[in-house]
């Protein structure tokens, strides 16, 4: 059958490299919850919650002890609610961010996605009540997760949608000021956000997803640091190669996973998503996987080649070890989320600049970075603009968590907690793009996204 | 990959000592658990011993089974886990 070194190997993957499966999400359709009636909408959505993912928990707390694989959170991504309300009777959106609030914590999940609204070329009236809602909900809820796509490459960027989530995200940080800014952690705007992600916080399901689905997102960014270990001093086709097999590994964990839960809850199999997913504990971190490779910090000059091919690796690797592919499937750099990425930003190594750089080859974008809470929201959006045009023209997703904490600046540390852990405030250029983000309109679809 | 295959593996993990197998088969026979191979080696002065059984007649479930053996490993102060062969399969096979 397999050997002792085999077994043993899957041991240390689990117990000393920190390999475990982040995710399990059920995608749940809401859209035969919208009524005329907001209370009656509310009412549905958290019923219907309620009863599909009502052993989500059990069931994946069962398959996390019987294969001995840890399964670290349980999430729900609902359609997006600017959708499910459209028809509704109120234009103050925040009662269909609690009733997604009541409804995970009575199935008691880690997170809820899909406070969403999908604008990319343009916002319905419901789009404009949800962006407006966005802070309030945020705010006023523990586990519900908001998100934005303003910007695909077959339409082109919305940069009204870009300047209002701007301002949305300054809001967001001023609610949650007493907690610096958390509100904003649990805030994407995307460009081609995918529909079954199943990664907080831009986790929503798609109008063209099924009723119910199971998607689920693999982290194994110490296996593959541990892997590379091996190859010290080899030529980089050797590195590309065992980064290769250590991600089919890792990806075969999630798809046994993911057939369990799908065939235990009766609900159909997504998709596995291939992203490397960091987490600030020691030896869980992408940024040492390209500081194994050569570099003396993250962040330094080769950081986005190194990244490049970490990337693609681990998808030439995940792919043949999942029969379905999708979400994000990409390496994610969040400063705040990676233990190697803070040693890196607090040492003043990497700059927002290079992070920017980064995300033209990897998933997902400018994530998790903590800013000075005076920059302005036109700055913001600029910022965001920016990393929509990298997606947008070349194809791929990305997005922008940013987190700027009122009363902090340069120098000064952010502390969250858990999965979301700490940020040291990096600086922003201070050239102002006011005028550019004042202009507004959109900015046309690229040439090459015209295939037909 | 065989689906929910009926073997679980294993995994004994800590100091030497008499009887630790005696112990821990003696608590696979109970509910009726089949040992199709044992391998043991001392690795870094660690003891490890890895057993493959087949859980077919199984009288508890592996839950079960992973608890009792979790309490056993406690009362005699080694690591005991159980896990279903599924996952080796699936990280070792195509």
């Amino acid at each position: 059958m397999f050997n002792d070194l085999e077994i043993l190997e899957t041991l240390r993957m689990f117990q000393e490299q920190h390999l475990d499966v982040r995710t399990i999400t059920m995608g749940i359709s809401l859209l035969d919850c919208a009524t005329a009636s907001h209370q009656e909408t509310c009412r549905r959505i958290y019923d219907k919650i309620s009863r599909r993912a009502a052993d989500l928990v059990r069931v994946g707390d069962a398959i996390s002890r019987e294969y001995g694989i840890p399964i670290i959170n349980r999430r729900i991504a609902v359609t997006p609610i600017a959708l499910v309300a459209a028809s509704g009777d109120s234009a103050d959106y925040t009662c269909y961010a609690k009733a997604l609030d009541a409804a995970a914590a009575q199935v008691g999940v880690d997170f809820i996605g899909g406070f969403s609204a999908l604008v990319h070329k343009g916002s319905s009236h419901s789009d404009d009540n949800l962006i407006a809602a966005i802070p309030e909900a945020l705010a006023g809820t523990n586990l519900v997760c908001a998100s934005v796509n303003v910007a695909t490459t077959r339409t082109g960027i919305n940069m009204d949608a870009v300047r209002a989530m701007g301002e949305v995200i300054l809001e967001t940080a001023r609610l949650t000021a007493d907690r610096d800014a958390y509100g904003c952690c649990k805030l994407v705007v995307f460009a081609n956000a995918p529909e079954d992600n199943p990664f907080m916080a831009g986790a929503f399901t798609g109008p063209g997803e099924p009723e119910c689905a199971i998607n689920v997102g693999v982290s194994g960014p110490g296996v593959v640091k541990h892997a590379l270990e091996a190859v010290r001093g080899e030529d980089l086709g050797s590195v590309a190669e065992t980064i290769k097999r250590a991600a089919f590994k890792i990806t075969r964990v999630g798809q046994l996973v993911a057939r369990e839960a799908s065939r235990r809850l009766g609900v159909p199999f997504g998709i596995i998503d291939l992203s490397l997913a960091p987490t600030p504990v020691v030896g869980d971190s992408v940024a040492r996987i390209l500081e194994e490779m050569g570099l003396e910090t993250c962040g330094a000059w080769g950081t986005t080649a190194a990244l490049a091919m970490l990337n693609d690796a681990v998808k030439k690797g995940g792919t043949m070890a999942s029969s379905f592919v999708g979400g994000l499937s990409g390496a994610f750099i969040p400063v705040s989320e990676d233990e190697g990425m803070i040693a890196a930003a607090a040492s003043g190594r990497i700059s927002l600049e290079k992070l920017e750089a980064m995300t033209s080859v990897c998933s997902v974008g400018i994530d998790m970075v903590a800013i000075p809470g005076d920059v302005s929201a036109a700055t913001i959006a600029a910022i965001i603009a920016d990393e929509m045009a990298i997606g947008t023209f070349n194809n791929k997703t990305t997005a922008v968590r940013l987190i700027p904490v009122p009363g902090k600046t340069v120098g000064d540390t952010v502390h969250y907690g858990g999965l979301l852990g700490s940020a040291p405030i990096m600086a922003v250029n201070p050239a102002s793009a006011e005028a550019f983000i004042a202009r507004g309109g959109r900015i046309p679809a690229p040439i090459h996204s015209m295939r037909n | 990959m065989t689906p929910n295959s009926q073997n679980a593996v294993i995994t004994v993990v800590g100091r030497d000592r008499v009887g630790i197998i005696a112990a821990v088969a003696g608590l696979l026979a109970d509910v009726q658990v089949n040992i199709k191979d044992i391998s043991q080696t001392i690795l870094q002065d660690i003891f490890t011993m890895i057993m493959l059984v087949d859980i077919r007649s199984m009288t508890v479930g592996i839950l079960e089974l992973g608890e009792r053996l979790e309490q056993l490993g406690e009362t005699i102060g080694i690591s005991i886990r159980v896990q279903h062969a599924d996952i080796f399969d699936t990280m070792h096979r195509i």
